[in-house]
């Protein structure tokens, strides 16, 4: 078992308590159906307290519990959305700034843990550039500590896995007659591998992959993953279409055409989205490069539920954490 | 145990139509309410209630996320609410709210309700209608309207269920 498969079965196992329930959420990896749904089935619940009528959008779930967000890596959007759906819950909030903090000085992640557990932490929103990060960190912390994966390395990114299912069920409703189609950057993107994870364990019978083949995980057909050199042939008749950033840095370093070329040969156009049903989704998990993946037509269009995806992933991840720290 | 020695379980639809004249001979004195069922059993009595007084709409109120065993259950006690989600197609501000449920028996849920109602606005006036209650008070709630006062074994729960037809029955289950 190479260290990377040790980390994964670890993960699975270690996010369950003694009774087989949740309590801290690192992959989905091995996450059964009925963790899924009742994730889902709560956080429909959640969407209701941001809806206008309510006056007091917030309810008192996690009042006097503490939540730490550690990023190690930058992330405007889900920093953001784990900070208004702990807010939401009541919980207090601390956003660690580790550019400034102790670990730039060299104090190690599990010193930094030990002292914020020593303060009271309740919750670590851990993002982490290095595969595996948010798994060690549950490891060490006691029991009372619940640890939610905001990102690992190339790894997974669970919550996000988990708002994208939130909206193909909230448009499609059943995963068993979709087809979802994931373009771009997989070999990198821990988007995609938690949601071929979830759609696998969801029973979705067909889930493809476009992209170039620099960009496509080897073992893709061993997860049942059907893969598509092509976008045209790829997008024909799919129910969700996700494009997924791709990131400067592959384009520096040869692995894909340079911008406007990878555009012409992988970028979501109103024309290829025709292939798809006429009433597919469009999504993406942000931040966007228009006219890079994505078109801006399409981006702006009719049938893009991106913003949604934003709106329902701070629905989510209060989902997540009242179900972690109730376990 | 024979039969006439176990514990008398109250007959629903004679509770309705009690809980139903007391709620009529209300409106003929010219009061004017909404009623906000407590999720689940009580959104049914509600919902019946608005149709046989007819009233055009009714609230439904789910006490989930100010449960008081949160700490102990977990969103586990979600699921009692059978994903319903709190819907008040009125007003809350100023208006005078019949909350509605099938039991009463702590208070516990009725406080939990009222934090729920009160997110949503300043209720000029609050009052309680349950179909029964069972009176083992650990809060100071009461009942404005109730069906009866009844009394079933400390050991079994309460479980009110609706007919296709719309008719209301208790069963007991044990805790």
């Amino acid at each position: 078992m190479t260290k990377i498969a040790k980390i994964v079965k670890s993960a699975s196992q270690l996010q369950l308590n003694e009774q087989g329930e949740l309590t801290h959420l690192l992959t989905l990896e091995g996450l059964s159906k009925e963790h899924i749904f009742h994730i889902l089935d709560t956080a429909k619940q959640f969407v209701a307290v941001s809806e206008s009528d309510r006056e007091v959008k917030k309810v008192p779930l996690l009042r006097g519990k503490n939540v730490f967000n550690l990023f190690f890596e930058n992330s405007t959007r889900t920093r953001t959305t784990f900070e208004l759906a702990a807010k939401r819950l009541s919980a207090d909030v601390v956003n660690l700034d580790i550019q400034t903090s102790s670990t730039a000085k060299g104090e190690t992640l599990l010193d930094t843990i030990d002292n914020l557990v020593a303060m009271q932490a309740d919750i670590f929103v851990v993002r982490h550039k290095t595969t595996g990060a948010a798994v060690e960190v549950a490891a060490h912390v006691p029991p009372h500590v619940h640890v939610i994966n905001a990102g690992d390395g190339t790894n997974q990114h669970p919550t996000q896995g988990l708002l994208d299912m939130y909206t193909m069920r909230h448009f499609k409703e059943d995963f068993t007659k979709i087809k979802v189609a994931i373009i771009g950057d997989i070999v990198h993107s821990r988007v995609a591998k938690s949601n071929i994870h979830a759609l696998t364990t969801l029973g979705c019978p067909e889930i493809r992959a476009i992209g170039p083949e620099s960009l496509l995980p080897k073992d893709l057909n061993m997860m049942g993953v059907k893969i598509y050199n092509n976008i045209e042939e790829g997008l024909k008749d799919v129910d969700v279409v996700m494009t997924l950033r791709i990131q400067k840095e592959r384009m520096e370093a040869g692995q894909v055409p340079e911008g406007d070329e990878f555009f012409k040969q992988w970028g979501l156009t109103s024309e290829r989205l025709k292939l798809a049903k006429p009433d597919a989704i469009v999504m993406h998990p942000g931040p966007m490069n228009r006219g890079v993946e994505i078109d801006s037509e399409v981006a702006d269009g009719p049938q893009a539920v991106i913003l949604k995806q934003v709106t329902f992933g701070i629905a989510v991840r209060m989902a997540v954490m009242s179900i972690v720290a109730g376990n | 145990m024979s039969a006439e020695n176990l514990p008398h379980i109250p007959f629903a639809e004679d509770l309705y139509q009690t809980l139903l004249q007391q709620l009529k001979q209300q409106q003929s004195l010219g009061n004017k309410f909404e009623l906000a069922g407590l999720a689940s059993g009580g959104a049914w009595v509600a919902e019946r209630l608005a149709k046989d007084l007819g009233l055009p709409l009714y609230g439904v109120i789910n006490v989930s996320f100010h449960r008081d065993d949160y700490a102990e259950k977990g969103v586990k006690a979600f699921n009692s609410a059978e994903g319903m989600s709190t819907k008040l197609p009125f007003d809350v501000e100023g208006a005078h709210v019949i909350l509605v449920d099938d039991v009463l028996d702590t208070g516990r849920t009725v406080r939990a309700a009222l934090n729920e109602l009160f997110d949503y606005g300043r209720p000029a006036k609050v009052d309680l209608a349950v179909l029964a209650d069972r009176h083992r008070r650990q809060l100071p709630v009461d009942a404005t309207f109730k069906g009866a006062k009844v009394s079933v074994a400390d050991d079994q729960i309460l479980v009110l269920d609706q007919a296709d037809d719309g008719q209301f029955l208790f069963t007991t289950e044990t805790k």
